[in-house]
């Protein structure tokens, strides 16, 4: 099983909301003092691709495309267990949209040769644009399935859970294949030292656009079919009412008191 | 080249009937198409779904494109694909919209790159800019922290809406409309997926999108347990129990009620978030509700910033005092 990981470095989601600005002048978003993560819904396909290595056996190849990439970030799926690292890390590669990214992705994968499985996160917390994952397999020809809860390989095929609004569904696919996963996936591991160790050691390979044989025109910026016009933060109102007793019993029938004062119940 | 005219809403269907989110596309697109002075085209897929092409035209639709195959039955991306493909190239819109469901987000996409396009997913808001005539897509980034506003260069431009984020057309039996027939002509052989089982999480009482009222729980509630309270307070108030992620990730509460960017959207009267702190990702399935209730130890939570009455306090303590007084109240 030759499995490809599509994973992106990010502004960390999780740090907190006021330390998130949008710079005007660029229409980009900014985080002051908060280094870059892996993107939590790619690591959520590392570890996908992992258990079906811990299953069967198999190679994970990570694989993530931009510019400034830190190493001790984008190491990150080799610390987890993956077995090889490649960056498309060139300035050309750099403002993409969905479209122009999917396709260098596309064609690292092709040059990369054996794939049986290639894995993405659901979408990027960044963009949330998720297009990526079903564009690179429309590009490549592959079926996809995306928002993927359980993967099995039974006899060259892959059985997957896709989240539904009310359950899931089981689908059945040939190989080679695209999925994307999310959380309903499973914590992702945590990297062992020895994982660590061999991180450290492991230098990624990096490739530039001619190395993927794509014309500089079709990547990045030059290579967008979508515009971002605007990037802003909707304003809130802000007018919490909060409501008070001498005991937390009080302020719990206090509130109730409140709601139907206010006509909310 | 293609001259691309009007709009065309993929319209889902389900049990026999258009499901809400088609309304929801007709609604938003009717006002497209008018702002562009075209026409409104729906496009029907599936088995059975003939008989719906009058329900779409009394939600606003011109002509309602029908693709009825007893190979849609299932959906299964290489089938529908081909089969939306064939209407859109046969219509030629200018603009696509489809719902942000587990059938549009898994297929927009798709679409998108097979035409040579790009899709905006999950948009709050479409309009036609008046000056460019081209499509204005916002969607929430960062994971709800922020909006952008994007438009595409190509056509045509697919975009797939939020559900509960646009107004639902309102229904006019009156209305007339062209039904067309396009044939599918699904070759089995190009099918490389299977459905071979569907499993329904049964949830019990009403249904969590459908509430009025919505009690949800966080991390905070810190066990299963905790979310038999919560029950107990959804009861009375008629409502449904949901949950931020970390206690769907934990296990405490089924995957189904999770609400948030990458979860249910919900937009109930009343939303009472108990020991939630209201990370941008979790508002973001929640920012439609008509009042937000929260109760929190955290006094700095974020979710106090949101919602319109707070309680400060442990709600181990809280809950069962509202949960008796909103009883009491309710019953007189």
């Amino acid at each position: 099983m030759n499995m490809v990981v599509c994973v992106k470095q990010v502004i960390d989601p999780e740090a907190p909301p006021a330390s998130f600005k949008i710079d005007a002048a660029t229409n980009k978003a900014v985080q002051a003092g908060v280094p870059p993560v892996i993107d939590h819904y790619g690591e959520y396909a590392v570890e996908a691709a992992l258990r079906i290595k811990d299953a069967s056996g198999g190679k994970v190849t990570a694989l993530s495309l931009g510019v400034n990439l830190l190493r001790e970030v984008v190491k990150k799926p080799l610390s987890m267990g993956a077995d090889e690292l490649v960056l498309l890390e060139d300035p050309t590669f750099d403002g993409g949209d969905s479209w122009s990214t999917a396709r260098a992705l596309a064609a690292a994968i092709k040059k990369l040769g054996e794939y049986d499985l290639i894995l993405c996160g659901r979408e990027a917390s960044d963009t949330n644009a998720g297009q990526v994952g079903p564009g690179i397999a429309e590009l490549l020809g592959l079926p996809s399935v995306t928002l993927v809860k359980k993967i099995d390989i039974v006899d060259g095929k892959a059985r997957v859970e896709r989240v539904t609004a009310d359950g899931y569904e089981v689908i059945e696919m040939s190989l080679p294949a695209l999925v994307t996963v999310s959380n309903e996936v499973g914590e992702p591991r945590y990297p062992t030292i020895k994982g660590i160790m061999a991180a450290k050691k492991k230098e990624p390979v990096v490739w530039k656009p001619a190395d993927i044989g794509l014309d500089a025109a079709l990547l990045g910026a030059a290579g967008r079919r979508a515009a971002m016009l605007k990037l802003f933060q909707p304003v809130r109102e802000g007018k919490c009412e909060m409501v008070e007793g001498d005991t937390p019993e009080e302020a719990g029938a206090n509130l109730a008191l409140k709601l139907r004062e206010a006509k909310v119940l | 080249m293609t001259e691309h005219k009007g709009v065309m809403v993929f319209c889902e269907a389900g049990n026999g009937k258009l499901s809400s989110i088609a309304a929801e596309g007709l609604g938003a697109g009717r006002k497209l198409a008018d702002d562009l002075g075209g026409e409104l085209n729906a496009v029907l897929i599936g088995e059975g779904v003939g008989g719906l092409a009058q329900e779409a035209i009394a939600l606003g639709a011109d002509k309602a494109y029908t693709i009825d195959d007893p190979a849609l039955k299932d959906y299964r991306m290489d089938a529908y694909l081909a089969a939306l493909e064939k209407a859109v190239k046969q219509a030629a819109p200018q603009v696509v919209v489809m719902g942000q469901t587990a059938i549009g987000r898994d297929l927009a996409p798709r679409l998108a790159f097979r035409l040579d396009c790009t899709a905006a997913l999950d948009c709050v808001d479409l309009a036609i800019d008046p000056q460019t005539r081209r499509l204005l897509q916002t969607k929430p980034v960062y994971g709800g922290n922020a909006r952008a506003i994007f438009t595409s260069d190509t056509d045509p431009q697919i975009a797939t809406i939020r559900t509960k984020a646009m107004t639902p057309a309102v229904h006019d039996g009156s209305r007339k409309g062209e039904v067309i027939n396009i044939s599918a002509g699904i070759d089995p052989a190009a099918v490389r997926t299977a459905v071979i089982d569907r499993v329904v999480e049964a949830v019990e009482g009403i249904k969590l999108e459908d509430a009025q009222s919505v009690v949800a729980g966080g991390r905070g509630i810190g066990s299963a347990d905790g979310f038999k309270q919560l029950e107990e307070l959804a009861r009375a108030l008629k409502g449904a129990v949901g949950a931020s992620r970390p206690p769907c990730d934990n296990g405490w509460a089924p995957e189904t009620i999770q609400i948030g960017l990458t979860g249910k959207i919900v937009a109930p009267e009343l939303y009472i978030a108990v020991a939630i702190s209201g990370s941008s990702q979790h508002m973001s399935g929640c920012s439609g509700c008509k009042t937000i209730v929260a109760i929190n130890k955290d006094p700095e939570a974020n979710i106090f910033k949101e919602a319109r009455f707070g309680v400060v306090g442990d709600w181990k303590k809280i809950l069962p005092a509202f949960t008796s007084k909103v009883r009491e109240l309710l019953a007189g």
